[in-house]
């Protein structure tokens, strides 16, 4: 079983289709959960803290805006941990964790940088790419170990 | 430890939330559910949750689909109740996924080989172009 970091960091399908598969899908619910029930809540509503920015400096300078960096807080520990990943072109309605298009260049970057094997895909439009899409990513998957 | 998912049916499956709903309250299960407009959310400990969505995906295997959410159900953190209405903030990456559930249920469900996709067609390029004009107008 490998670890597959998926691009959205949010997708259903695609978090969906690893699980299928017997992978792990890292998305970044996990990363949310972590802080969202933690016993102990230091920073409520959501327990984002001044570390968290911190964390995020890991990733991206000082100077770089705080959105970012704490969304990296959450993303860049899923990245350092992933074993594979599967990048799905920016579809142009990413919301919430995934909203933030320069964290998503960075995301992107990371990923590609780490070296880890890459599936690059489109989000389908017609029936004949999804059956591309899912076998794709079927093929990509079946060649973990 | 506690964990949340999401089951969302396509709208093509002959699955609907009630359906799941009742097949989780019929169950041996100790977790809780709340059904939505797009399927349900389950919630308890990692391998009772683990053991039930699978279950529950044997209801229709190409159909149903699975999604980790971060948040417990009900959480007045996300739920609209208590934040004056208006949809949760990751509701709207679902929505747009859910649209291509179809495509995807079909796609799964599919044997054979897979048919090839026509290449789309590029934009024209400005040279190539010139030279269309050139070739109309001198």
């Amino acid at each position: 079983m490998a670890k597959v970091i998926v691009y959205p960091p949010t997708s259903m399908i695609l978090s969906d289709l690893v699980e299928r598969m017997g992978h792990k899908a890292l998305v970044v619910s996990e990363s949310v959960r972590k802080l969202a029930t933690a016993n102990d809540i230091q920073s409520p509503p959501l327990n984002v803290t001044p570390e968290e920015p911190k964390k995020g400096l890991r990733y991206a300078a000082v100077d770089v805006p705080s959105g970012v960096r704490g969304r990296m807080a959450l993303i860049g520990p899923l990245i350092e941990e992933a074993e594979a990943a599967i990048v799905v072109e920016d579809p142009g309605w990413l919301t919430g964790c995934a909203g933030c298009n320069r964290t998503n260049e960075l995301v992107r970057l990371l990923i590609r940088t780490k070296g880890v094997p890459l599936l690059d895909l489109a989000y389908p439009t017609d029936d004949a790419e999804a059956r591309v899409f899912v076998q794709k990513i079927k093929t990509f998957l079946e060649g973990l170990k | 430890m506690r964990i949340t998912k999401y089951v969302i049916t396509s709208s093509e499956s002959d699955i609907l939330p009630s359906d799941i709903a009742m097949k989780i309250y019929g169950s041996k299960y100790d977790v809780n559910v709340k059904e939505t407009c797009f399927g349900v959310v389950v919630d308890g400990e990692e391998e009772v949750i683990n053991a039930l969505i699978e279950e529950i995906r044997s209801l229709d295997p190409a159909g149903i689909f699975i999604k980790d959410r971060g948040f417990p159900p009900g959480d007045p953190r996300r739920c609209r109740g208590r934040r004056g209405g208006g949809a949760r903030p990751g509701f709207y990456m679902i929505e747009s996924e859910a649209k291509m559930l179809p495509m995807i249920s079909r796609a799964l469900a599919a044997v054979g080989e897979v048919p090839a996709v026509p290449a789309k067609k590029k934009p024209l390029m400005p040279n190539k172009l010139e030279d269309i004009i050139k070739e109309g107008l001198i």
